[in-house]
């Protein structure tokens, strides 16, 4: 077993009303320097082990874990899990 | 008519649109459960509003892999009038039905209250029986449903004048554009955020979301005459 960690963010070009929000919050606590704030998701997955690893949690990204008519994903494939 | 009103685990609003068609249209309408996989024998299909899967992920991002959705996008492709309404709309998007996504309201408020829209474009399916710009009271309810496209798809709405309803005066979400309603190329999908359902009868404060069923039973009507008649 592989663990595979997804991070998804929003592109670039697409407003986060969330992290302004966060932002806004931030300041108001006085940390002025925090110049900009974008909410994501972190998802883990424990993938069965095979040479198509990559090939699968990209297929599993465009179709489902990320829309990416508004978000960008990537992700690491950690070390072998053993149980 | 007969109409399909899928019913996802969340759905919310399909006890609502199954009485706009059965008792403000007079026509029939049936509950289809999100594991079935057929809708053949119907001659139009809504998504209602929700939260269908909890909105889990994103809104709509589960739905669109439920046992039911092969259906659904069979029909549009059959050219039947599909109708997304709210989660329904969302659902859309996701199954790539219509162009675009969903983001969070600008405000980050729920909000749950009855606005005005103007009909863009009354040469539609569901819009024939509008007035060109004509402006029209349907609630909306919803924490997601600030429309976003890139520029291109944009304009590509615009020229095509797939842009059916617009918020008119202050925008609730943050839309782009304005956009509360938007329609598919072939001209027989509709996605839109207002509950048309929710104002199909004047004791609900506003009738004039029944012109759109209408319209929907028009274009049947029309088009069974048609084949009849060829």
């Amino acid at each position: 077993m592989k663990k595979v960690k997804v991070f998804i963010t929003l592109k670039e070009s697409v407003l986060d009303p969330q992290g302004q929000a966060v932002m806004q919050s931030l300041h108001n606590m006085d940390y002025q320097n925090v110049k900009d704030v974008r909410i994501g998701k972190y998802i883990e997955l424990e993938v069965e082990d095979s040479a198509d690893v990559a090939e699968q949690v990209d297929a599993i990204c465009d179709k489902l874990l990320a829309n990416t008519v508004i978000e960008n994903y990537r992700y690491e494939i950690g070390e072998e899990i053993h149980s | 008519m007969k109409t399909a009103v899928i019913v996802f685990p969340g759905s919310n609003c399909d006890q609502d649109m199954y009485y706009a068609i059965k008792d403000g249209l007079g026509e029939e309408v049936e509950y289809v459960w999100h594991a079935e996989t057929s809708l053949d024998g119907f001659d139009a299909v809504m998504i209602p509003g929700g939260f269908s899967y909890g909105d889990y992920l994103r809104s709509g991002a589960i739905a669109r892999f439920a046992g039911i959705m092969p259906a659904v996008i069979k029909a549009a492709g059959e050219g039947k009038p599909v109708l997304g309404v709210c989660n329904g709309f969302q659902i859309l998007l996701e199954a790539g039905l219509l162009p675009g996504a969903m983001l969070k309201n600008k405000h980050l408020k729920f909000i749950c209250e009855t606005v005005n829209l103007k009909v863009e474009n009354n040469h539609t399916l569901f819009t024939s029986l509008y007035k060109q710009d004509e402006m029209i009271r349907i609630p909306i309810a919803h924490g997601e449903g600030n429309y976003y496209c890139d520029d291109e798809t944009l304009q590509e709405l615009k020229n095509e004048h797939r842009i059916i309803f617009t918020y008119n005066g202050e925008n609730p979400n943050g839309s782009r554009a304005d956009i509360a309603g938007i329609m598919n190329k072939a001209g027989n999908v509709l996605g839109m955020m207002p509950h048309p359902e929710r104002a199909a009868d004047a004791l609900l404060g506003s009738d004039d979301g029944l012109r759109l069923f209408q319209s929907i039973l028009n274009h049947w009507r029309e088009s069974a005459h048609a084949a009849y008649t060829s």
